[in-house]
């Protein structure tokens, strides 16, 4: 322990130093002012100020995932801690880790309604894995060290300090990382050997098997990914990637499926639907993924590796759960491989091969791009080529071409492919893509964008513009929340109520208005030039290409459907209704 | 009905650090998920280490109360958790204070009850009986429920609290 006494503030910035800190996301406010003071007063951290508390998580957010550390966020009291709250819920859903200062209001004005005061750690206890009010200097060291020590952790996810103006003006000792005592939280790494043995049985007696993966193998580092590679070719068995998992298992790789669930590929789907042995990595059998719950793979044995116990038998009951991290996991599991030297039933396995290439045969993700409106899909096929072999990162809004984009580009390592899963909110992916750029200022950074998600944070341009960070937006513009109509045209008789987009903004121009290059067309002949021009140019773009406005998302597992159940098409829909209790699940 | 859908009800204990929001976190959890809460009490257990115990009786299916249990572990603050319904014998106590008013033959006959049921007098006036008893739920319900046609009037019951028979300690 040191023994200069130094203000609140300064302890702050000191802890985050010590945790390896560069970049904080924030919005000063008169509760955060003597932090932002201590921040003026250094040259270890560097503060990037957004124009809205939520882009601040996002960028964070964006941050984390492409880089594997924690996100820091500094917001205000009261509006400021609001704001952050969609960000925190979004980080919370797909297991982000950041940690975010909130101000508050000093303690002898907790709880009197005071100026931009607002319960924040009332407010956001169920939208963080934990969360802190700081009441006394004394604590402030050991808060910070162990909420880092929280966010990343175990399941990583958001954790909020809670800072009254007077604690960050009093004066105390720092204590360093070092000297704190982290008992607190101590989840568990090492899985059951027993239950591993057990489980490198069953997958090697499999005939008919799948591994399911999930963001549970990026979040355990990029050293998963590589054993889950490893394993799987191993055995030679079929893979397929939740939307969080993308990158996870090499998307060129021929036992790769393609992406399962809702807007999943039709061999990938089928081939969980017609499983014996089910090997689930770090996923969560969210109801994305799971289609009708009774109807879910039914033949199949099924093994759980997941960090979190809570997320094993919440919605599907499991055979063998194995509570552990992915990558320790996996090396267990790959050397009972070895040792006991087993062996695929080639037999059965290639007869499921040929199954699987019937199923792929269907080609559930063709389109025709032969008439003269650009097709979302045939933009993202492009980009995908475009991109091949470049240092890239790509993050995504929410909606139709957050799928398409899923579906169509190709992922080939982890940490690459940002977008919000869980709490699918549109708006993340440009404070999102900020934030990777951060991270990484000498690669490609595209934030893949309908018009209506784009419209939600694109406050953020400011910022963009201030940081000269060249992010490049590639808008597929169809004039509609795309996804919305899409279900309104499924579930409700095509009554397209208030899903169209109104007096959108010029876009080219208002590229124009922040310095930035402003790209547009119209024609699929044009498409390959404006991409090629968007990724060249040196500096933010934001690209306005004008897409099939009736274009839909297939395949598609309809709402209260099964895996086998699948939508191919437009023409597939009239054959198969929606139920009516699929009608009321979203 | 299957036994996977049957609804059972659990008795859960968990050391939770004593610290402000902790008992929030645990209401929360259940409020925000779905879950029951038949009856919660809590208390500081340990004043050195500042541990408290909250005593839990939830229902739910089995995949539900695993789901609980998964989800209580998952609360930084919680120490550990405990199924006591599941882990073996264990003893519930609640305690009750029943204020019956009456005069009369109604007066008599709820002061012979509280005889047989062992409850204890601690207040009294000329037309009222506080009575206080201590057992497990069935019993306070059934002291209750004998209670009402005599002149009940007002109840406050602790909630329960439980811990497991033999030498083993949470």
């Amino acid at each position: 322990m040191s023994t200069t006494k130094i203000s609140g503030a300064e302890i702050i910035l000191k802890a985050l130093a010590d945790q390896g800190v560069e970049v904080v996301f924030g919005y000063p406010g008169g509760a955060v002012l003597p932090i932002y003071d201590a921040i003026f007063n250094q040259n270890q951290i560097r503060h990037v100020l957004v124009r809205q508390e939520g882009g601040a998580v996002h960028a964070a957010e964006g941050y984390a995932r492409s880089t594997g550390k924690v996100g820091v966020v500094l917001v205000t009291s009261g509006p400021g801690a609001t704001n952050a709250v969609t960000g925190l819920t979004d980080a919370l859903m797909d297991s982000i880790p950041i940690v975010c200062l909130t101000g508050q209001v000093p303690t002898h004005l907790i709880g009197n309604d005071a100026f931009q005061e607002c319960d924040t750690t009332g407010i956001t206890r169920p939208c963080t894995k934990h969360n802190y009010l700081v009441k006394d200097v004394k604590d402030l060291s050991k808060v910070m060290h162990e909420a880092f020590h929280v966010a990343r952790s175990g399941r990583p996810g958001p954790v909020v300090i809670d800072l009254p103006k007077d604690v960050c003006m009093a004066l105390e000792n720092y204590t360093p990382k070092e000297e704190i005592e982290l008992k607190k939280y101590q989840p568990r790494l090492k899985p059951d050997a027993d239950r591993i043995e057990e489980a490198v049985k069953l997958i090697a007696g499999a005939k008919k098997p799948v591994f399911y993966c999930g963001g549970g193998v990026i979040n355990s580092g990029p050293e998963a990914s590589k054993l889950l590679t490893e394993f799987v070719r191993a055995t030679g068995y079929p893979c397929t990637l939740t939307l969080m998992g993308l990158g996870a298992y090499p998307a060129s790789d021929k036992q790769f499926l393609g992406m399962l669930g809702m807007h999943g590929t039709y061999e990938a789907n089928m081939t969980m639907h017609g499983c014996d042995v089910m090997v689930c990595v770090g996923a969560r059998f969210d109801d994305r993924i799971t289609g009708r719950l009774d109807a879910f793979a039914p033949g199949a044995k099924k093994i759980h590796i997941d960090i979190d116990p809570s997320s094993i038998n919440k919605n599907v009951k499991v055979d063998i759960p194995i509570v552990g991290d992915v990558a320790h996991v996996l090396k267990d599991m790959m050397k009972v491989w070895k040792d006991k030297k087993f062996k695929p039933d080639t037999k059965a396995l290639d007869k499921w091969w040929a199954q699987i290439a019937d199923w792929r045969a269907v080609d559930s993700l063709k389109f025709d791009q032969s008439g003269e409106i650009i097709k979302p899909q045939f933009v993202l096929q492009r980009l995908g080529e475009l991109i091949k072999g470049k240092d890239s990162y790509i993050t995504t809004e929410v909606g139709q071409h957050q799928m398409w984009a899923a579906q169509y580009l190709g992922f080939e390592e982890p940490n690459r492919w940002m977008t919000s899963g869980g709490l699918g909110t549109m708006g993340y992916g440009l404070p999102a893509a900020m934030g990777v750029q951060i991270a990484h200022p000498d690669s490609l950074v595209v934030d893949i964008s309908g018009e209506a998600s784009f419209l939600m944070n694109m406050q953020e341009l400011s910022t963009i513009a201030q940081y000269r960070l060249p992010v490049k937006c590639l808008i597929l513009n169809n004039f509609y929340m795309g996804m919305v109509r899409q279900w309104q045209e499924l579930l409700h008789g095509s009554r397209y109520s208030e899903s169209y987009m109104e007096s959108l903004p010029d876009f080219v121009k208002l590229a124009d208005t922040f310095g930035m290059t402003g790209l547009r067309t119209t024609k699929p002949g044009e498409v390959d030039d404006i991409l090629k021009e968007m990724i060249e140019i040196d500096g933010p773009v934001i690209a306005d290409v004008q897409i099939d406005p009736t274009e839909n998302c297939f395949p598609m597992i309809p709402s209260g459907a099964a895996h086998n159940e699948m939508l191919l098409g437009p023409d597939d829909k009239a054959a198969k209704p929606v139920s009516e209790e699929g009608m009321v699940l979203v | 009905m299957t036994i996977e859908q049957q609804i059972n009800f659990h008795t859960i204990s968990v050391l939770v650090d004593n610290e402000p929001g902790v008992l929030a976190r645990v209401i929360g959890l259940f409020s925000g998920r779905g879950y029951n809460i038949e009856s919660l009490t809590v208390a500081e257990v340990d004043i050195e280490k500042a541990i408290s115990r909250i005593t839990i009786v939830t229902s739910g299916t089995e995949m539900i109360i695993e789901q609980i249990k998964a989800q209580l572990g998952r609360l930084v603050p919680i120490h550990k958790v405990s199924d006591l319904t599941l882990d073996g014998p264990h003893v519930e106590r609640e305690l009750a204070l029943v204020k019956v008013v009456g005069t009369g033959d109604k007066r008599v006959e709820s002061l012979r009850i509280a005889d047989i049921f062992r409850a204890r007098v601690v207040d009294s006036t000329n037309e009222s009986f506080v009575f206080e008893i201590v057992g497990d739920t069935g019993k306070l319900n059934a002291f209750i429920d004998l209670m009402r046609p005599l002149g009940l009037a007002d109840i406050s019951r602790t909630g329960v609290a439980a811990i497991a028979r033999g030498t083993e300690g949470l």
